[in-house]
């Protein structure tokens, strides 16, 4: 990736943050956006948080990539997040690529790409980094927090670090600790990357090992029958098989070019640093064994979504956090949604998710108004 | 509103902490917020229908009883409610130990297979009885385990569960029952509604 980032808004943090790796990091950049206007009470803000490959940037056409944001379904005016009522503010997360702190930027000390001289960080570093730009945007209670995948993690993380700043939380599509399978498969990226052989090399970058990570996650973003409905044994060319290596199948060059797309957008390391954040991910662990615990005084309510067909977060994992819930008396509500998209549902147009989302925060806000 | 759940919501005090299980499209819980400043939970087994509370701004679970409410700590609520669902389960007795254990108090209504027209549909017809209560075919009945008013009670005597209110429904008319017109109303009633810990 070797799109120059300017022109995007960002504060910088002067305040010390210890890191869960224990490195005290001052003076950092945190990259934001945000959609819709901040009304006079200040109560109609929500904070979304961006998944694994995310940005900023979560709807209308991202000013770098000159593509669509990966929230346009639900963020914009009269959409399900309609921007039109709510303030819609969405962060880089540390370790991003988008002009946040990340392996990307320069060290200062040394004036060289951190690159893997990055510390590692944390989602609870990364919901941390956000909280001040909350305070820098004058936003003392939210109205909702929303997430899906690594969004969901940070949604339950912040609020377990901060039971008093949400009246409500949406966790879509997460877990609250890391699977074994999805370590594996964060793993299988990472390995990727750096097998190639320009990983760490000055002035180039492991564009192929990059785009074998996002074509192998690609596949678990989607679900089988999503898959064979799509592609089912299509062909590339009309006609026969080439008997050789070349993408003969459309599924083979639809992966293709999802990996090569990526490239143009995502930093190899920034990959490496999340996905490790996602695998460290670990609230149970957190509050010693106890889940529940994470959520214990927490007035805000949930509302707790998961997709019938994701099997990478799987609607049981899910439903993980929605016990915990209950089990501390927390005000929450669930509903797994019927899609065949996988995983990537929560970033797609199913309309029955958009309208539970939409409904949701619509009722609270009107609950507060009250 | 159905003449069930007002005598349901008359029973369950204001302020208190309600979990209606198979709450449906949450009417019963809409009323309980809004009315009685109750705090309500639902547990729902169709995704429409909890899509439907979610909107409403009800917290609803999507999930299913025999499953879910193990979840549920012990006396987390001042009431359960389980309203004309006991008989659908697959184990209705595991289900009223799980109401038991979670609800301070529980509240449960069931269709009345002892009422005059469901034996007189048996006796005379000889096909299995429907009603307004019970509209479906056996071969289509969510229906598993029907029970009458006194089998109820007589289940409550021989597991030691306590009946604070029994309540009875007849064309819209709500009455007491009491052990002196336990026959009777086992006769003339559609439906039972039990106050019971």
């Amino acid at each position: 990736m070797n799109t120059e980032i300017k022109n995007i808004k960002k504060i910088i943090v002067n305040q010390a943050l210890e890191l869960d790796c224990g490195q005290i990091i001052k003076n950092f950049p945190v990259a934001y956006e945000t959609y819709g206007t901040l009304n006079k009470n200040k109560d109609n803000a929500i904070l979304a948080f961006h998944a694994l490959t995310g940005d900023q940037f979560c709807t209308n056409i991202n000013p770098i990539t000159k593509r669509e944001g990966w929230w346009t379904f639900a963020v914009g005016p009269e959409k399900a997040i309609d921007t039109n009522k709510y303030f819609v503010i969405c962060a880089n997360v540390l370790g991003g690529c988008m002009g946040s702190y990340g392996p990307k930027e320069i060290n200062p000390e040394t004036n060289k790409l951190f690159g893997t001289t990055f510390p590692v960080i944390t989602i609870r570093d990364m919901v941390r980094a956000q909280k001040y730009l909350l305070d820098y945007l004058g936003i003392k209670k939210l109205l909702s927090l929303v997430g899906g995948s690594m969004g969901g993690m940070q949604v339950l993380q912040f609020a377990a670090l901060y039971p008093d700043l949400s009246h409500s939380a949406v966790p879509i599509a997460c877990s609250a600790s890391h699977s074994a399978q999805n370590i594996a498969l964060n793993e299988l990226g990472r390995q990727a990357i750096m097998a190639d052989p320009n990983w760490k090399k000055e002035n180039s970058s492991p564009d192929k090992g990059l785009a074998v990570a996002r074509m192998a996650a690609h596949i678990t973003y989607l679900s089988k029958k999503g898959l064979q409905e799509k592609f089912g044994r299509k062909l590339q060319d009309e006609g026969s098989l080439k008997f050789s290596f070349d993408a003969d199948f459309q599924i083979e060059s639809y992966l293709r070019y999802q990996g090569a797309t990526f490239v143009d957008r995502f930093d190899a390391n920034s990959y490496l640093y999340i996905t490790r954040a996602m695998d460290y991910f670990d609230l149970e662990k957190q509050f010693k064994g106890n889940l529940s615990l994470a959520f214990k005084n927490n007035k805000s309510k949930f509302c707790v979504i998961s997709f019938s067909s994701d099997w990478l977060y799987p609607t049981i994992e899910n439903k993980e956090i929605v016990i915990a819930l209950n089990t501390c008396g927390a005000n929450v509500g669930f509903v797994e949604i019927n899609s065949d998209k996988g995983h990537d549902s929560f970033l797609l147009n199913v309309p029955e998710f958009l309208k539970t989302i939409s409904e949701f925060i619509s009722s609270t806000y009107n609950e507060i108004k009250k | 509103m159905k003449k069930e759940f007002e005598v349901i919501s008359k029973i369950i005090e204001n302020n208190k902490r309600v979990l209606d299980v198979g709450c449906g499209d949450g009417t019963l819980m809409e009323y309980l917020k809004n009315n009685q400043q109750n705090d309500v939970r639902g547990l729902e087994p169709q995704k429409t229908l909890t899509q439907k509370c979610i909107s409403k701004g009800l917290s609803v679970i999507e999930g299913d009883a025999e499953k879910d409410l193990p979840q549920f700590p012990k006396k987390s609520f001042d009431y359960v409610v389980l309203s004309q669902t006991l008989q659908a389960f697959l184990n209705p007795e595991k289900v009223l130990d799980q109401l038991l254990r979670i609800g301070k108090q529980t509240i449960v209504s069931i269709p009345n297979f002892g009422y005059w027209k469901v034996r007189l549909h048996l006796l005379f017809k000889g096909t299995m009885p429907i009603t307004k209560n019970l509209p479906n075919e056996w071969y289509n009945t969510p229906n598993l385990h029907m029970c009458t008013i006194k089998d109820f009670v007589n289940y409550c005597n021989k597991k030691n569960i306590r009946i604070d209110k029994s309540m009875c429904l007849t064309n819209e008319k709500i009455s007491e029952i009491t052990k002196k017109n336990m026959l009777y109303k086992n006769i003339f009633s559609e439906l039972g509604i039990f106050l019971i810990e």
